[in-house]
């Protein structure tokens, strides 16, 4: 059976990618930003997951308003990251699962979810970011990967609650999965940030600080907002905070925070980095 | 059955937020259609080269062409732009996010710096140690 060791949490801004390119994380600027990695560092270290479960949204990579899915999951044998307008193409490929991608597909179509499925699809900073700060350097990344794209771009967006029952439909297909990975689930993006309007620039620390104390004791607290509440909250890239709330649906053991760092400002965005673990036992 | 001129009607707004929807998707096709082929280098430099042929090539909207002319943000949106699409076009124009914010704000550059970092603040916990002990 598999197991769904933990989660993973964190802000994708793009301007990280290009710190990372720069070697700044001991800029006094990052610094406070990249610490937050420690932990899950030490961590990936001890578990060794064999896959990553991405929620994550698609910025205009692979995704263009032609055909906007709500949510579509790869399959693809490998995906990889693109130059996304700025220039910067992370190189390192990311080898995909793909008996284990159609067998979520699966089950979460017979779950009476209807993603879009993908065979082959680039992933943008909203992937390659998250998987830099976890194994930065330039070995080939040590686990396989299955992104779940979440529509945040064009609205109507899926509700908080959807996008919750999405991710617990996606933990349910893992636990049911006969192979013996032991998976890490991600949720990127996030927390308030507003790049466009009169009020970009837009932060709300009491929203993200109410998701960070409830994100792992009672993640149902975020679903009493719907998602143009999330947008006046934590502006309309801070509902990016959909892609956490599937990813922590999708962590239905005992849920505990084993590290966290939330950190303002990074470019125009309030970040965060969130570990949280998932066990079958309560712990003592 | 409430008639669709009712939903319509009862749109919620966001003071200062565009809410990119069906209308907003819509009226600013060609605009996001031209900035998401700018994912390409050679598209990039075609529109520096000759920035008119680029929108006529896309048939931008007169709008759009000119709310693209005159660099003018909230006009792109206005006009159905997508942030996430128009910050590609903003990378050509050497625009970073905090440029765009003080563009979109009336502010200075250094102003709106000094908004975000008026937040400043950072809060760390860390139990690993205590899991180890």
């Amino acid at each position: 059976m598999s197991k769904i060791a933990g989660g993973i949490f964190t802000s994708h801004v793009p301007g990280i990618g290009g710190a990372i390119a720069k070697g700044l994380q001991q800029d006094p600027y990052w610094k406070p930003f990249f610490d937050g990695f420690d932990p899950v560092h030490q961590w990936l270290a001890d578990e060794k997951p064999d896959v990553a479960v991405v929620f994550y949204n698609d910025h205009g990579l692979n995704f263009f308003l032609d055909k906007m899915p709500t949510f579509a999951i790869g399959a693809a044998a490998e995906y990889r990251h693109e130059d996304e307008g700025w220039g910067i193409a992370f190189q390192r490929p990311f080898e995909g699962h793909q008996d284990l991608s159609w067998h979520i597909i699966e089950q979460v179509v017979a779950s009476e979810f209807d993603p879009v499925t993908c065979q082959s699809m680039l992933v943008d900073h909203a992937v390659a970011v998250p998987f830099e700060l976890c194994w930065p350097g330039k070995e080939a990344f040590p686990l396989k990967l299955i992104p779940i794209a979440i529509n945040t771009v064009q609205h109507p967006l899926p509700s908080p609650k959807r996008c919750y029952n999405l991710g617990q439909a996606v933990g349910r297909a893992i636990e049911s999965w006969g192979g013996d990975e032991k998976v890490v689930i991600f949720g990127t993006g996030g927390l308030s940030h507003q790049l466009e309007g009169g009020r970009a620039g837009h932060i709300n620390v009491d929203y993200d600080k109410f998701c960070l104390r409830n994100l792992a004791p009672d993640p149902e607290a975020l679903l009493q907002h719907d998602t143009l509440d999330i947008v006046e909250l934590a502006g309309s890239q801070g509902v990016e905070i959909l892609n956490w709330i599937a990813a922590r649906g999708a962590m239905r053991g005992s849920v505990r925070e084993l590290a966290s760092n939330y950190h303002i400002p990074i470019s125009n965005t309030a970040a965060a980095t969130v570990l949280l673990e998932n066990s079958d036992k309560v712990h003592a | 059955m409430l008639p669709i001129s009712d939903t319509t009607k009862g749109k919620r707004t966001i003071p200062g937020t565009p809410v990119f929807d069906g209308e907003q998707a819509r009226s600013g096709y060609a605009l996001n259609a031209m900035c998401y082929a700018f994912n390409s280098a050679e598209m990039r430099e075609a529109f520096v080269k000759d920035e008119e042929a680029v929108m006529e090539r896309f048939n931008l909207t007169e709008q759009q062409r000119d709310a693209v002319r005159k660099r003018d943000i909230l006009a792109m949106l206005e006009a159905g732009g997508n942030v996430y699409y128009l910050a590609k076009l903003a990378g050509i124009l050497g625009l970073n996010v905090q440029q765009l914010g003080a563009l979109q704000t009336g502010m200075e550059l250094e102003d709106f710096k000094a908004a975000l970092l008026a937040h400043g603040l950072t809060e760390t916990r860390n139990f690993l140690t205590e899991k180890a002990a």
